[in-house]
């Protein structure tokens, strides 16, 4: 069955607190309707439930999450993923700053533009990697300090003018990848990543995500796959290791 | 380039007592003993940790300064012009392991504790219930009570979450990644028995400490490394790092020498790649930010565990500290400048932050004066000593105090302030297996309880003299202190009388 829980004049604390106890009772599916900035949705919530959120969800949308899968039709705030563990996020618009911070694993799609430092310190172990994938373009120091993960951008519908991710552009990476459709001014990168041109493997690995991407949004993979993509890689795993004195 | 480094330590070994059993050359993890056909110590790489010299069975090895190799001069130091040297030779930064060494004032030794004589009598601990326990966590305002059906009173109140201590000492923050899981085994262990805390630091925390659970405070810092739900659930209570005392406002860096399989797995980066903590929190640049943050994590544990925040004590304490607190932070951990640390850049560790006998006592008095101090349990830390330091600080207003460096030193620490180095002789700041063999986590919990009791029978000691029969009587006292040499203005500061004035 599913829940529906009019989140209007609803305080995070009461919205939040429904949807554990009716977790715990085994309830799977929520939808929210009216949602209008209430912080913390599916934060901590380690079951594969699945959230719909009708309205603008607040910050730190699916911090901490383990597990479920939120659908967001409207823009997502700052920090949504904020050290997620495992689960997907679904955002049909733009998502603001600070995008995955520290994110562990699980997968984050966004048919839209994402904010400043996106992917800032994703982390990455074996088989557990998680993966951003942004259909528009990104602020400021996007991937900063990425220490694993897969952080894919792809810049449609943009202007002829805006480049497809701000300055500073992985600056301070070394673990992860990140892949990018289309070109990216020298200078806007970091000191610490350099531009490789994607592999048959890298091909493959986009395709799969992309294909997962193009069915949530609708887009045809055929054409977003006709451009060259970029792939940027740390030049050191340890960026910072010469600093010092013996 | 050869480095033109004179050796600080001249490394003498009695050869008509050595027996040639090798066990120095095998102690030596920083290569500063070789063995041709007898020991021949190469002076250049010890570090004076003194592992040879304490497990050599004929006590035939001392360590010594190599006194004249700079010239004596007041202004420049042996230290001073080693250090010139190092970065002339590298153009790097200076590394620096444990806490502020230098000769500031240190103002626990400059105050005293008041006794009972004659007109109000003290109490005989050995004979009478000394009361130490001590409940962290936000205190009510004030409690309202109702009556059941039966008639019988009960507490209508809601308690925030409270974390109980046998002992106001708390373990200090040290990840796992600066310092080896045994040490950390180690603190778990002696935590459990002694009824206090250890707190993971940064680094996450290993399966293997799951079960220790109820005594351990599990911490958030910026690089996020090892925090997920379970994480946060499993623990006494979270704490949100901030700053650290020994690098106030820079991030932390573990080199990647440290970062081997289990620590690659524990904080989720590549192996071999320095853990990088960023500076601050890229959630964080406001009050409100970490407001955020705070009731992230109480939402993560359903509002179960108290959630701490820890500052590093620089000159706007008080005013930061209030902040926290209205952000919504149950308890304000303060770790003053002598704090200690894995690694950290010299010239932060040595010039940078305040004296945490200060900031407690501008932070307790702003939060009185605000008449928020209910609000938050306040804890202090950086370089507490012993007992008398821990009665002085819960006289200064501290709930509960926190101590790293001492308990490092209880577990073998010899304050050769190498931790970045990774290669600890003593098993303690490395990830070498060999070395963290070394730290049998049985004797080294055994001997951190001893610690806490010996200090705790000392506290319960100085209660008595004071004539108060709980901690609690003591809390926040300043009255019971009085200071000496101190001047006016620090004084004023500290909130206590000079030495010879009574009431």
């Amino acid at each position: 069955m599913v829940r529906r829980i009019d989140c209007t004049g609803l305080y995070y604390r009461k919205q939040n607190k429904i949807i554990r106890d009716a977790v715990k009772k085994g309830e799977t599916e929520f939808i929210l309707e009216n949602a209008n900035g209430q912080r913390y949705i599916g934060n901590g919530i380690n079951e594969k439930i699945k959230i719909t959120v009708n309205g603008v969800p607040g910050n730190d949308l699916a911090m901490f999450m383990n597990g479920p899968t939120i659908i967001v039709n409207a823009n997502a705030q700052d920090g949504a993923a904020n050290t997620m563990n495992a689960g997907e996020v679904i955002v049909h618009g733009n998502a603001g700053d600070v995008l995955g911070y520290g994110m562990r694993g699980g997968k984050l799609y966004i048919k839209e533009n994402v904010g400043y430092r996106t992917g800032i310190h994703m982390k990455e172990y074996k088989k557990q990697v998680p993966i951003i994938i942004a259909g528009g373009v990104a602020g400021d120091f996007c991937g900063e300090y990425m220490a694993g993960g897969i952080l894919i951008l792809l810049g449609l519908n943009r202007g002829k003018e805006t480049p497809i991710a701000g300055d500073y552009l992985g600056t301070g990476m070394h673990g992860g990848v990140i892949y990018i459709r289309g070109e990216v001014d020298e200078h806007t990168l970091g000191k610490e990543v350099s531009v490789l041109e994607p592999d048959e493997k890298d091909m493959k690995l986009l395709k799969k995500h992309l294909s997962e991407f193009c069915e949530h949004f609708g887009f045809d993979l055929k054409e977003i796959m006709k451009k060259p993509f970029i792939k940027l890689l740390p030049v050191s795993s340890r960026p910072y290791g010469d600093l010092y004195a013996y | 380039m050869t480095s033109e480094l004179p050796p600080e330590f001249i490394v003498k070994v009695d050869h008509d007592r050595c027996r040639r059993c090798k066990r120095c050359v095998m102690s030596c993890s920083f290569g500063g003993m070789q063995f041709t056909d007898k020991v021949v110590p190469e002076h250049r790489n010890c570090v004076a940790c003194q592992r040879c010299a304490t497990f050599c069975p004929e006590s035939a090895i001392a360590i010594t300064r190599n006194e004249l190799a700079y010239k004596e001069n007041a202004n420049w130091s042996p230290e001073t012009r080693q250090n010139i040297l190092k970065q002339a030779e590298t153009g790097g930064m200076l590394l620096a392991g444990m806490g502020n060494p230098r000769e500031y004032q240190i103002i626990w030794d400059h105050l005293v504790i008041d006794a009972c004589q004659v007109t109000n009598p003290s109490i005989d601990p050995l004979r009478e219930p000394m009361e130490l326990r001590t409940y962290l966590g936000r205190k009510p305002e004030h409690l309202e009570f109702s009556v059941d059906a039966n008639g019988e009173l009960e507490l209508a109140t809601e308690l925030a979450p409270q974390v109980k201590l046998d002992v106001p000492i708390i373990f200090a923050a040290m990840s796992y990644g600066a310092v080896s899981l045994n040490t950390h085994r180690s603190l778990a262990m002696a935590a459990q028995k002694s009824g206090s805390l250890m707190n993971t630091g940064e680094g996450g925390l290993h399966t293997d400490l799951y079960p220790y659970s109820e005594n351990i405070i599990v911490q958030v810092a910026s690089g996020r490394f090892g925090v997920h739900s379970e994480y946060l659930n499993t623990c006494a209570m979270v704490e949100i790092k901030i700053g650290q005392g020994a690098k106030p406002g820079i991030g932390g860096h573990l080199p990647g020498e440290k970062v081997g399989e289990e620590i690659s797995k524990t904080r989720m980066i590549p192996v071999g790649t320095d853990a990088l903590s960023p500076a601050p929190h890229h959630d964080i640049y406001s009050i409100e930010d970490l407001s955020q943050l705070i009731y992230a994590i109480k939402e993560a544990t359903d509002y179960t565990k108290p959630v701490s925040v820890k500052i590093s004590a620089v000159h706007n304490v008080a005013a930061i500290a209030s902040g926290i607190v209205r952000a919504g932070a149950d308890i304000v951990t303060i770790d003053g400048f002598r704090g200690g640390t894995g690694a950290t850049p010299m010239v932060i560790r040595d010039h940078v932050g305040i004296p945490i006998e200060l900031a407690l006592a501008a932070v307790d008095q702003r939060l009185r004066d605000e008449g928020i101090r209910n609000n938050a349990s306040l804890i202090c830390a950086g370089g507490l000593r012993s007992s008398g330091d821990v009665a002085k600080a819960i006289a200064l207003g501290a709930d509960a105090t926190i101590i790293g460096t001492a308990a490092l030193v209880a577990i073998g620490c010899r304050i050769c302030q190498k931790c970045y180095t990774g290669n600890c002789a003593w098993g303690i700041a490395t990830q070498k297996p060999e070395l963290v063999r070394r730290l049998d986590p049985q004797v080294g919990a055994m001997r951190l309880s001893n610690l806490l009791t010996a200090w705790s029978l000392e506290l319960k000691e100085v209660l008595g003299s004071l004539g108060v029969n709980s901690i609690e009587s003591l809390r926040g006292s300043r009255e019971r202190l009085r200071g000496v040499g101190l001047d006016e203005q620090t004084l004023k500061l500290l909130g206590i009388k000079p030495a010879g004035i009574g009431q």
